[in-house]
C-alpha cells in the first residue's frame, strides 16, 4: 500500500514539476506582457504543488531522500507524469490546449481527492483546488477566444486540439497500483473521471466552435514509465546542475 | 534661459517651477514644460523596457535552476520585473503615449532600455550577481526616483521599491551559497562578480560633468541625485559585502579611503560604456530581436483577442 502510495503521490507530483518546467521556458515568451505574468503564475502554483506531493512522496519512500533528489536526480523511466505535460511549447495555442486538458482533469481529480481516505492527499487537493479552478477557468476562457476569434486563431486552436487529444488517453489509464488505491478510496477510478471530462471538455469546445477529434487509438504508458521523445531532452535541462556538480549544494 | 523652453509661458513656468521647489508632485492633467513631458517619456519608457528586456538574462537560465526553491524564485523574480514593465508602461502611458507606441520605439531602435541588460549570464552564479548588483545598484537609483516630481512615477517607484530588496536578497543569498561551496562554486561565483561588477557600475551613467540632461532634470527634480553621488553610494554599500562573501572585487584600487570617509576605486572603461550603449555590448542585437519575434508571433493571439471582444460586445449589445 505504501508502495502504492508512493506512485501517486509521484505521479501527481511529477505532472506538475515537468508542466512548470514547460510554462516557466514561456518566460519571455508571452503574446503580451500580462499574459507572460499570467503563464508564470500558473507555473509557480504546479511548482508549488509538485513540492506538497513530492515531500509527501519522500515520507513515503523507503529510502532517505527529499523532494529535491526526486525533483532532479532520478533517471527519465522513473518519472512517473502524464505525457501530456511533456508536449512543447508550440505556439500558444498548444501552450492553452495543454493546459485545459490538464486543468478539467486535475479539477475533476482534486474534487474527488479531496475525500481522499488519506488524509495528506485530501489536504493537498483542498489546497490545490482553489488555483485548479483559477486555471481552469483561466484555459477554458482562452479556449473559447482563441477558437472564436479569429480565422487564423480558429485554424490554430483546432490543431493543437487535434494534435493534444492524442495524448489524453493516458490520463485515464489504470494500473494495478492505482487500482488498489481506488479500491481503498483513497483515489477515485480514473476510468470513471473521463465521461465527465469529455462531457466538460466538450462544452467548451462548443462555446469555441471547435470540433471533436477522433482517435482510434490514444496514448497510454506513463505510469511504467514510458514517455514521449522530449522527456529525455527536458530532464538534460533541468537536470544539468546537480548532475555535473554532484557535491555541490545550492 | 535654456532654449528648450523658449516656448514655454514664462508665468506657467515660474508657476511649475515654484510647485516643484515646494515639493509638490506633478500629476499627468498639470501643466507642464514640453521638455518636462519629453524627459519624462524618454526615461520612464526607458525604465520600463529595461525591466521587461531584464527577464531574457535571468530567463537564461530558468530551466536550469538546481532547485526546486531556486526554480520558485527565480520565476517569481522574474515575474516581479514584468510586474514593474507593466507599472511603468501605465506611468508612462499618462503622459499620452500608448504602450504600443512605446513598444514600436523601442523595436526601431528608438527608445533605449539599461546596457546592462546587454551582457551575458554566464553561470549560475551570474544569477546571484544580477540579483546582487544589478537590483542592487536599481535600487539605489529608484530609491531616489521615490522623490521624482512626477506623481505616476513616484508612485510606481514606490511600489516596486518595496519588491525590490527581496530581488538582492535573493541574489546574495545565491552568492552565499556559492561562495561557501565547493571550490568549483566558489570560482563560479568569482567569475561572476568580475563580469557583472564594471556593468553594474555603468547602470548609474557617465559622469555627471558629461550627461548634458543632467541640469534641467535636477532642477526639476526628476531626478534628486547626481550619477557620481548614487555610483558611489552603491560602492560603499556593496563592497563591505563582497568582502563578507569572500571574493574580491575586480579593482585593486578599490579600497577605503579615511580621508573621504569611501571607496575609492578605478573609473569605468568608458570606451566600452559607449560602445554597449550603442550596440555593440554581448546581446544587443539578440535582446531586442527577441522582444521583437516573440511581438510579432503573439501578434495573432492579439487579433484573437480584440476580435473576440467585439464579437462579444455586439452580442450584448444585441
Ligand atoms: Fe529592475
Ligand atoms: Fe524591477
Ligand atoms: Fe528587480
Amino acid at each position: 500500500m505504501k508502495k502504492d502510495l508512493y506512485n501517486f503521490a509521484i505521479r501527481m507530483g511529477d505532472t506538475s514539476w515537468i508542466l512548470s518546467h514547460r510554462l516557466c521556458e514561456l518566460c519571455s515568451f508571452g503574446p503580451f506582457l500580462e499574459e507572460d505574468l499570467a503563464m508564470t503564475n500558473v507555473g509557480l502554483d504546479h511548482i508549488g504543488q509538485a513540492e506538497e506531493w513530492l515531500n509527501y512522496a519522500c515520507e513515503l519512500s523507503d529510502e532517505d531522500v527529499d523532494a529535491d533528489f526526486l525533483a532532479y536526480r532520478r533517471k527519465e523511466k522513473e518519472y512517473r507524469n502524464v505525457q501530456l505535460v511533456e508536449y512543447p511549447n508550440d505556439d500558444f495555442a498548444y501552450v492553452i490546449t495543454r493546459q485545459f486538458y490538464l486543468d478539467v482533469y486535475n479539477y475533476l481529480l482534486y474534487t474527488k481527492l479531496t475525500q481522499s481516505k488519506d488524509a495528506t492527499f485530501a489536504a493537498i487537493a483542498q489546497k490545490s483546488l482553489k488555483e485548479v479552478k483559477y486555471h481552469l477557468r483561466h484555459s477554458s476562457n482562452w479556449m473559447v477566444r482563441l477558437g472564436d476569434g479569429t480565422e487564423e486563431s480558429h485554424e490554430r486552436v483546432q490543431n493543437a486540439v487535434d494534435d493534444l487529444w492524442f495524448y489524453t488517453g493516458d490520463l485515464f489509464v489504470m494500473p494495478e497500483s492505482e487500482q488498489n488505491l481506488a479500491k481503498e478510496g483513497i483515489i477515485p477510478n480514473l476510468a470513471d473521471l473521463e465521461a465527465d471530462w469529455e462531457k466538460m471538455v466538450l462544452e467548451v469546445f462548443e462555446k469555441a466552435g471547435i470540433n471533436k477529434p477522433s482517435y482510434e487509438v490514444l496514448a497510454s504508458g506513463s505510469f511504467d514509465g514510458q514517455h514521449t521523445e522530449y522527456l529525455g531532452f527536458m530532464l538534460c535541462e533541468m537536470q544539468y546542475l546537480p548532475n555535473k556538480y554532484q557535491d555541490a549544494k545550492w | 534661459m535654456d532654449d528648450k523652453l523658449k516656448n514655454e509661458d514664462p508665468e506657467l513656468l515660474k508657476e511649475f517651477q515654484a510647485k516643484i521647489d515646494a515639493e509638490m508632485k506633478i500629476e499627468p492633467k498639470d501643466y507642464m514644460p514640453e521638455a518636462y513631458r519629453q524627459h519624462l517619456i524618454r526615461q520612464i519608457s526607458q525604465h520600463a523596457h529595461s525591466e521587461v528586456i531584464g527577464m531574457q538574462p535571468e530567463g537564461n537560465w530558468i530551466t536550469r535552476c538546481p532547485s526546486i526553491r531556486a526554480k520558485k524564485i527565480l520565476m517569481a523574480k522574474i515575474q516581479d520585473e514584468g510586474g514593474h514593465g507593466l507599472y511603468l508602461y501605465s506611468a508612462a502611458e499618462t503622459l499620452g503615449v500608448s504602450r504600443d507606441q512605446y513598444l514600436r520605439w523601442l523595436h526601431e531602435g528608438k527608445a533605449k532600455y539599461a546596457s546592462v541588460f546587454n551582457y551575458s549570464a554566464l553561470n549560475w552564479a551570474d544569477i546571484g550577481a544580477i540579483g546582487w548588483l544589478v537590483d542592487g545598484a536599481a535600487i539605489v537609483n529608484q530609491v531616489s526616483l521615490q522623490r521624482t516630481s512626477y506623481g505616476p512615477y513616484s508612485r510606481a517607484m514606490v511600489k516596486i521599491c518595496k519588491e525590490e530588496s527581496f530581488h538582492q536578497r535573493q541574489g546574495y543569498e545565491i552568492m552565499v551559497s556559492m561562495a561557501q561551496g565547493t571550490a568549483e562554486q566558489k570560482e563560479m561565483a568569482q567569475d561572476a562578480l568580475n563580469r557583472w561588477w564594471y556593468p553594474s557600475l555603468m547602470m548609474f551613467g557617465p559622469h555627471d560633468g558629461d550627461s548634458p540632461r543632467s541640469s534641467l532634470a535636477m532642477q526639476w527634480k526628476i531626478k534628486r541625485e547626481t550619477n557620481d553621488e548614487l555610483r558611489q553610494k552603491f560602492i560603499d554599500k556593496t563592497v563591505p559585502q563582497a568582502e563578507f562573501l569572500g571574493l574580491t572585487v575586480p579593482d585593486e584600487n578599490c579600497k577605503f579611503n579615511e580621508a573621504t570617509g569611501h571607496y575609492d576605486w578605478t573609473d569605468i572603461d568608458w570606451d566600452e560604456f559607449w560602445a554597449t550603449i550603442k550596440g555593440f555590448g554581448p546581446n544587443n542585437k539578440r535582446r531586442l530581436k527577441h522582444h521583437q519575434q516573440v511581438h510579432d508571433e503573439g501578434q495573432w493571439v492579439r487579433e484573437a483577442s480584440i476580435a473576440y471582444g467585439k464579437k462579444k460586445n455586439k452580442k450584448e449589445v444585441a
